[in-house]
């Protein structure tokens, strides 16, 4: 499509090493991953959510410091992935302001609410273990910020991971009405899950360009299958069980099969017309919109003090 | 395990009258509810370096009072099953958020209090020595953004001015309580500790182009009651949302 322009870059491609900010690109590869940065970016942001709306009321002192802590990691990787796209030559301000105007998305699982303490188990679990399944490959995307921005973050990830089955294995044995909380939640989560991974195969219209040019490295129906490959035998393992009737080991195939999922209300919420998609969005706009004269403020004082290093209290 | 006459030791100025658990107790509760009303901002932050960043101060009070708590007893029963009346924490930590400039005036008095703590307490050989050594620098961080952020606002817009003013004001009344003598915590001189508070809270105000508000008429009644349970309104409803799942699940463990 630009032939010769662009010679070096599908070479790099090629030979798979990385495209680096000061490389030449073409505009839609830049295009492709801004997009596809700031939807990431933004999906960490709106997934403070759902979490912390249980921060105040965890049910000990521990998790407690454990929920924080994870709230806090997804702001950071919020900040490491805006400045990710921000090596591309989009600014952090305006693809916020996408986000606030509904023109750019955030990940479809977030517009769920969180009902139970056991959510926060469930999310920490298949919510981060298919975040996990779709982003460690994106540790080998062809560019380079966007990579090792996300070996960091899935480092992070893994440790959230673990921490939710941890919290749900300790509802699954605990009280009865604990473990009931736990299934309830797993219930709830599972299929919403899976829809994390997008759209089957066949109606994924970027998934051939993004592979092409080694952004993406498998289809969505195959990184799907692979969640679900990991998931079944830890949900064994806590003693809860998945609610598909028709998922089961397929010998022939070397993996589970299971039952169809719902893409009209994965559709929906994509829509917008999720549970929790004008509340998260509303919590959203209401937090950049009340904190605008605090941004002015700093603003306005680096201004000011620009010309001589600023003045430290004792 | 909470003895209700602790609190009434406290207004005898200087003695270390009280025990050890007494004012592990006050520290810890101190520490728990500050990280709480902090943990309150996550996803509401003005920026996104500020849910890091308050998200780390609610972390490392979090700590903190969890290392006093247990120095007490058992850390979630002392959290999750005391009634309001039970807690030893300043009414400054409790004040509900308010805007940001409400939340950064109320943890400038604070960090200024407890840095000061905890230069006293990591000089001497007490049993608070080897936490404070930690949480010292810790609190210093804490101190640190507070002051930012008092000059960036003091000193920023006319509007962001007003408002943290108008915070600065609306929480002195609180500050009082800050210097007055923790039952059981011995060794420290209170009298150091509020002329120090005055001239680094003073300074950052002035600083910040802020009018430092005239000290409460010790004469009447002044806020100042939490170190003997009496607590202000929105401290009962904290405690509701804070406590009620554990106490719903009588016995369980999480």
């Amino acid at each position: 499509m630009h032939e010769g322009v662009y010679r070096e870059f599908e070479e790099t491609i090629a030979a798979g090493e990385r495209i680096e900010p000061r490389d030449a690109m073409p505009p839609e590869y830049r295009a492709t991953l801004i997009r596809q940065i700031a939807q990431h970016a933004h999906s960490e942001i709106i997934g403070m959510q759902p979490e912390a709306n249980w921060i105040t009321r965890a049910p000990s002192l521990r998790r407690k410091a454990i929920l924080i802590a994870k709230v806090q990691d997804e702001a950071g990787h919020g900040l490491y992935l805006y400045g990710a796209a921000e090596t591309l030559g989009a600014r952090r301000d305006e693809l916020l302001d996408r986000l606030h105007a509904g023109r750019q998305k955030y990940s479809s699982i977030f517009n769920y609410p969180t009902l139970t303490w056991a959510d926060v188990g469930a999310i920490g679990w298949l919510v981060d273990g298919a975040a996990i399944v779709n982003q460690v490959p994106l540790c080998r995307c062809s560019y380079g910020p966007y990579a090792r921005a996300m070996t960091r973050i899935c480092k992070e990830e893994s440790f959230h991971q673990r921490q939710g089955y941890e919290l749900l294995l300790a509802l699954s044995h605990g009280t009865e009405e604990q473990h009931e909380m736990a299934q309830d939640a797993v219930n709830r989560w599972w299929w919403p899950s899976l829809m994390m991974f997008g759209p089957p195969d066949g109606e994924s219209p970027r998934t051939e360009r993004s592979m092409a040019w080694k952004i993406k490295r498998h289809t969505n129906d195959e990184l799907r299958q692979r969640f679900v490959d990991i998931v079944v035998p830890q949900a064994a393992s806590l003693g809860l069980t998945l609610p598909d009737p028709l998922l089961r080991w397929n010998e022939e195939r070397g993996h589970h099969d299971f039952g169809p999922i719902d893409w009209a209300e994965f559709h929906a919420v994509l829509r917008g017309e999720g549970p929790c998609n004008a509340q998260r969005l509303g919590q959203r706009r209401r937090a950049h919109e009340e904190g605008a004269w605090v941004r002015e403020a700093a603003a306005a004082y680096a201004a000011r003090h620009a010309a001589r290093p600023a003045g430290r209290a004792a | 395990m909470v003895p209700e006459a602790a609190g009434a030791a406290g207004t005898t100025a200087g003695t270390a009258s009280g025990t050890t658990e007494d004012a592990a107790l006050a520290l810890g509760d101190d520490a728990l509810v500050l990280s709480h009303r902090l943990a309150e901002w996550a996803g509401h932050a003005p920026a996104l370096e500020e849910e890091v960043a308050l998200a780390n101060l609610a972390l490392d009070l979090l700590g903190q009072a969890r290392t006093l708590l247990t120095m007490v007893g058992d850390e979630d029963r002392l959290a999750f099953c005391r009634q309001e009346r039970a807690f030893r924490n300043v009414q400054l930590v409790e004040q509900p958020n308010g805007d940001f400039a409400h939340t950064i005036a109320r943890q400038l008095y604070f960090s200024t209090y407890q840095e000061l703590l905890w230069e006293q307490l990591a000089a001497g050989d007490g049993p608070f020595a080897p936490l404070a050594a930690k949480a010292g620098p810790e609190t210093a961080y804490h101190r640190d953004h507070a002051v930012t952020w008092t000059l960036r606002l003091g000193d920023g817009t006319r509007l962001s001015r007003e408002r943290m003013q108008r915070a600065v004001d609306a929480l002195w009344r609180y500050t009082g309580e800050l210097t007055r003598p923790v039952a059981g915590l011995a060794g420290v001189d209170w009298a150091a500790l509020a002329a120090g508070w005055a001239e680094r809270v003073g300074a950052t105000l002035r600083a910040a182009t802020l009018t430092v508000p005239e000290a409460p008429a010790r004469a009447v009644w002044s806020a100042g009651g939490g170190r003997q349970g009496i607590h202000t309104e929105p401290f009962g409803r904290l405690l509701a949302e804070m406590q009620h799942l554990h106490r719903s699940h009588p016995g369980a463990r999480w």
